[in-house]
């Protein structure tokens, strides 16, 4: 793939160090003077290239039109935003993702076009309220142009569908499990999946549907599972 | 007309400064308190401290009954971004935004924002006295 990353901070560096190292065309580029001949000197002047990402003339001198996906991560939220539009817009990359720094910008980031946002603050929040018993469903992932998100949820005991088949527990179309986690063992699931107390089920669901499928799989009461 | 103003500049002070003496309602809103300093002592708007990205903020600065924003700070994607919240999440009838760079002012004008961008009617001026 060819990746353009937008930002040659933290996140953006060793991000296109990982993306370089499984193998993908990367560009980074870097707004400010100095950090991105440092960026240059250790990644590579085809790697680091100075320049500002929300420019379309920039944009269009790195292979813009090309690119698989754009990750706009600078610390300012309306730099990111304006660098992911101008990647869609003018160069009709097909999946744009943009950090963002105010959480609440995420759910406007989505209404303006960005494909995928990713926040570090309400990530680091979903991981507490992972800790915290009375959250069993935590939102991994939010797809916002198609409406869906991917969740996970650990099923408590007692729960409703334990010892249930997926067939039997009132799943409709807009609820997908992908996946079931049984301690280390990994289980595809089928229409005659049985689930367990502890099972940890990770699903792609409809957002309006997200209260509907948490009761489903645990239930009203407030569930005591350890982790 | 009630107008909220993003940006207490130079050409954020001025603009207030006269939509309030044509007698209209209005909010200025900076992140600096420094700046409405330039409004003088004549002005009778309001303002208001704080981020104008913030929809929080936007609110308080009473965009939510507002027939018109302009976003008027130093930087161009402040005032994209700003000016893309207000027109979405609160449907504010007249958005005005101003871009200084000419290229991003043409895409975003493409993508349907009223804007002004004062470095192509500064030169265009210049070169019309130039050529007279």
């Amino acid at each position: 793939m060819y990746i353009v990353v937008v930002g040659g901070g933290k996140v953006g560096y060793y991000l296109t160090k990982s993306l370089l190292a499984e193998g993908n065309e990367v560009v980074l580029t870097e707004k400010e003077k100095n950090r991105a001949a440092e960026l240059a000197e250790e990644l590579g002047e085809s790697v680091a290239i100075r320049g500002d990402g929300c420019e379309a003339s920039f944009l269009a001198q790195v292979g813009t039109e090309r690119a698989d996906a754009f990750v706009a991560v600078t610390g300012d939220d309306e730099d990111n935003l304006v660098s992911c539009q101008m990647a869609k817009v003018k160069f009709a990359v097909p999946r744009t993702i943009a950090r963002v720094n105010n959480p609440k910008n995420q759910a406007i980031f989505g209404r303006l076009g960005i494909d995928v946002t990713v926040s570090a603050t309400n990530m680091l929040l979903a991981l507490i309220e992972q800790e915290i018993p009375r959250h069993a469903m935590v939102n991994l992932i939010s797809l916002k142009q198609a409406g869906m998100e991917i969740v996970e949820v650990e099923i408590p005991n007692p729960s409703p569908v334990a010892g249930k088949r997926l067939r039997d527990i009132g799943l409709d179309r807009d609820m997908h499990i992908s996946v079931v986690l049984r301690g280390d063992e990994t289980v595809t699931p089928s229409a005659d999946t049985e689930l367990l107390p502890g099972d940890k089920v990770y699903a792609l669901i409809r957002e309006a549907k997200e209260n509907e499928f948490r009761a489903l799989l645990v239930g009203d009461a407030v569930p005591a599972f350890s982790r | 007309m009630k107008l909220v103003i993003l940006g207490c500049g130079r050409v954020g002070s001025t603009l207030a400064t006269m939509m309030d003496s044509n007698g209209h309602d209005v909010t200025v809103v900076d992140r600096n308190s420094e700046a409405f300093r330039r409004l003088g002592e004549g002005f009778k708007g309001k303002t208001l401290i704080g981020e104008g990205v913030d929809e929080d903020v936007l609110r308080k600065a009473g965009i939510e009954h507002a027939d018109a924003f302009c976003a008027t700070t130093e930087g161009d994607n402040r005032n994209i971004m700003a000016s893309q919240v207000v027109q979405t999440m609160f449907s504010v009838p007249k958005v005005i935004t101003r871009i200084y760079d000419p290229l991003r002012e043409q895409s975003y004008r493409e993508l349907g924002l009223q804007t002004v961008c004062p470095t192509v009617m500064g030169a265009n001026a210049i070169r019309e006295m130039l050529e007279s």
